[in-house]
């Protein structure tokens, strides 16, 4: 099963190491990971999304908070979160199925980016049911390639995640 | 940094110099920290792991960078595995070559993260002090472990001003103390309950220092303790409610009692393979508590049904205040029908036997000495027969099971305990994996023994060739390679004695015990003795092979 984790570490330099080193170490495995800045500079918050039963889980999770750079670790619940991920398909095209292929596109609100005389570059961002619809629909186009920052998720409006002891801003 | 280390109350540090720790080492010259010079960076990790583990203190080891480093990580990871405090400081290159690949450079905070509470790798003079107090603070508490200390000459050599901070603030750790008064309640009660409790102790139980407390538990309620390798001292084992050690080497009744068990109430243990056997068929009719600091370790590999995180001494004490005494009488007697059936034993007869020299040890010491092993035969036959009666006499790698850390240790515990008689207790394999460490001893006057039971194999591992390798003894036989470890010693000015037959046994120890050197004791055992009883690995731990004893 899938569970979506959100982390929140200290901003340092060797951090992600130290998480990405504890997976590997431990055998679990990482569907996603995707990491950046948060509304506190000196906080990192990551998005892992990973696989396993509850009691991998359970492990994963005490083990994350066990790292001394770690300040909390959340396990959303179904229905606590939203989730999304961007990604970008270069999907190929001839002047026969163009037409079709924007279409496509636009059909699941995906946009074009960046466009050649052989493929286009299209930029999908949503949930996954989204993305692997549009995935989907230009599969048979043929896909030249695909990159994908990684699911990023945040709580619902009672789950919101702050680091300790920091005060929350217009409060 | 020598500042910062006198605040820590830091007394000796275990090292050896080198290229990128000069400016420290200038430093030491004139310092009052006492520094112990060992012959190999391993020694000095190993010296401060058995500081560590007979005073509780914080142990201290120095290197420099590069190989320097490296060869600390054995000892680092050593004591991870067994949660000992320790705060390991290297050199590094300068700064602005890391990442260089410049002379003697390896990435050590890169290599031991894996093997560290946490390191650090300091990129500005300021925050030094701040470092080196974080580190004794996460170094000594929650569940204790090394932390690593990287720093670059060049940071070395600059200058700020001191100014030790009083406080520590750390936004991600904060372990937990005090056991859960609702989980506590649940606890006693399930004592209370209880028909066939055992008490399962670990190596959490000596370090929190719950040794008085987990005897109180014991003795107020009957209720039988079986420790692992690092428990042994926690309980005294000659009380009647002792039943030794638990597990792959333990004794049967031990075993058979956990099994057999209603309750089982784990102390600062960790259900670890060596412990458990095969998982589904361990103590199937038990609950379990589980009183351990780490979370991570409550239900890891067995499934708990009464966590209590906290320190092992005050959950303890908090415990032992609200528990009510079981009926044990039966479980009592069932379990001394056990050690009748199944006391451990070897034959006695006129050969010169490696228990024997562990008895007579014993004997010798009256259960006073601090015990070190080396890993192997060696170390399960000092678990087995010699008789621990108090916490930190006993020190081994159980976790990650290195060779070549006894007698490093045991310097490292005599440094800490002066006054105390230190033994190593080794094999002729492993006392040859960190032998240099004879100059050290030497030169600081630490009268350590070693108790060599040479037997001329690489013992446990052709045990394992012979009762599962159809006795295919491949590259396990020392004979006629190993030195003569009487005149090595001597030529480091230690003293040698050769012991081959056994009423020469008590004698040389006595002997040994009066001198004011390092003595290395050469017993020529018997060559094929084997560790019984043996649960093979991956066996339920009731299925022992009791082996060929009289």
């Amino acid at each position: 099963m899938k569970h979506t984790i959100s982390v929140l570490v200290e901003n340092k330099f060797g951090v992600l190491a130290r998480i990405s080193g504890l997976f590997s170490a431990r055998g679990f495995n990482i569907s996603s990971l995707a990491v950046g800045e948060t509304e506190d500079p000196s906080v990192s918050r990551m998005t892992i999304v990973v696989e396993g039963d509850e009691r991998t889980l359970e492990q994963i999770k005490k083990q994350l908070n066990k790292l001394i750079d770690t300040i909390k670790v959340i396990d959303f619940k179904e229905g606590e979160f939203v989730d999304r991920e961007l990604v970008l398909i270069r999907v190929s095209v001839g002047s026969k199925n163009r037409k079709e292929v924007l279409e496509a596109i636009d059909s699941i609100g995906a946009k074009v980016v960046n466009a050649g005389s052989k493929s286009i570059c299209v930029e999908v961002a949503g949930d996954q049911v989204k993305i692997k619809a549009l995935l989907g629909l230009l599969r048979p186009f043929g896909i030249l390639e695909v990159v994908r920052t990684g699911r990023v998720a945040m709580g619902t409006e009672d789950k919101i995640v702050k680091s300790e002891g920091k005060p929350e801003v217009n409060e | 940094m020598i500042e910062c280390l006198k605040n820590e109350g830091v007394e000796v540090i275990f090292g050896y110099p080198g290229g990128q720790v000069l400016p420290i080492f200038d430093e030491l010259y004139d310092a009052p920290i006492k520094f112990i010079l060992t012959r190999h960076e391993q020694g000095a990790a190993h010296a401060a792991d058995g500081y560590a583990r007979a005073t509780g203190k914080v142990g201290v080891c120095l290197a420099t960078s590069g190989p320097g480093a490296t060869n600390l990580v054995t000892g680092i990871a050593t004591a991870y595995m067994d949660s000992i405090p320790m705060v390991a400081i290297t050199g590094q290159v300068k700064s602005f070559l890391i990442g260089n690949d410049a002379f003697q450079e390896a990435d050590i905070t890169g290599i031991t993260r894996p093997i560290t509470k946490h390191n650090y790798l300091v990129e500005d003079v300021r925050d030094l002090a701040r470092i080196l107090k974080e580190a004794f603070h996460i170094a000594s508490t929650g569940r204790p472990g090394p932390v690593l200390i990287d720093i670059p000459s060049d940071i070395q050599m600059q200058e700020t001003e001191f100014e030790y901070p009083q406080k520590i603030e750390i936004r991600g750790y904060n372990p937990t103390y005090i056991g859960h008064i609702g989980q506590i309640k649940r606890a006693a009660k399930a004592i209370a309950e209880a028909k066939r409790p055992i008490l399962y102790v670990g190596g959490g139980a000596i370090i929190s220092g719950a040794s008085e407390e987990v005897t109180e538990l014991a003795t107020k309620n009957d209720i039988p303790v079986a420790m692992t390798l690092l428990g042994l001292g926690a309980f005294p084992a000659t009380d009647k409610l002792s039943l030794g050690m638990l597990g792959m080497h333990g004794t049967a009744y031990a075993n058979h009692s956990i099994m057999e068990s209603d309750l089982i109430i784990a102390v600062g243990a960790r259900f670890d393979d060596r412990v458990t056997g095969k998982l589904d068929a361990f103590a199937p009719h038990a609950k379990v508590i589980h009183i351990d600091i780490d979370p991570a370790s409550v239900s890891k590999n067995v499934e708990v049904d009464i966590p209590i995180v906290g320190d092992a001494k005050t959950v303890m004490k908090q415990l032992n205040k609200s528990v009510k005494k079981p009926d044990t009488a039966e479980w009592l007697k069932k379990i001394e029908e056990w050690k009748k059936k199944y006391p451990l034993k070897y034959k006695d007869d006129n050969k010169l036997r490696p228990q024997y020299v562990v008895e007579e040890i014993y004997n010798a010491t009256k259960g006073e000495a601090i015990i070190c092993t080396e890993v192997g035969q060696n170390q399960m036959w000092a678990a087995q027969f010699y008789k621990f009666m108090k916490p930190r006499t006993m020190l081994s790698s159980g976790g990650l099971g290195t060779m070549g850390y006894g007698f490093p240790a045991a310097i490292g515990a005599q440094m800490g305990k002066p006054g105390a008689v230190v033994f190593d207790i080794a094999g002729d394999g492993s006392i040859q994996m960190n032998i240099q460490e004879l100059a050290t001893a030497v030169v600081n006057k630490l009268p350590v023994k070693v108790a060599i039971l040479n037997n001329c194999y690489l013992g446990m591992v052709r045990q394992w060739q012979e009762l599962f390798y159809k006795k295919r003894y491949s590259y396990t036989c020392l004979g006629g390679t190993c030195p003569d470890f009487v005149k090595l010693a001597e030529s480091y000015g230690a003293v040698g004695m050769r012991i081959t037959r056994k009423e020469d046994v008590r004698p040389a120890i006595e002997k040994a015990l009066k001198i004011d050197n390092t003595v290395f004791l050469d017993f020529h055992v018997e060559q094929e003795e084997n560790v019984f009883p043996m649960v093979p690995a991956g066996e339920a731990i009731n299925r022992m092979i009791e082996g060929g004893l009289a």
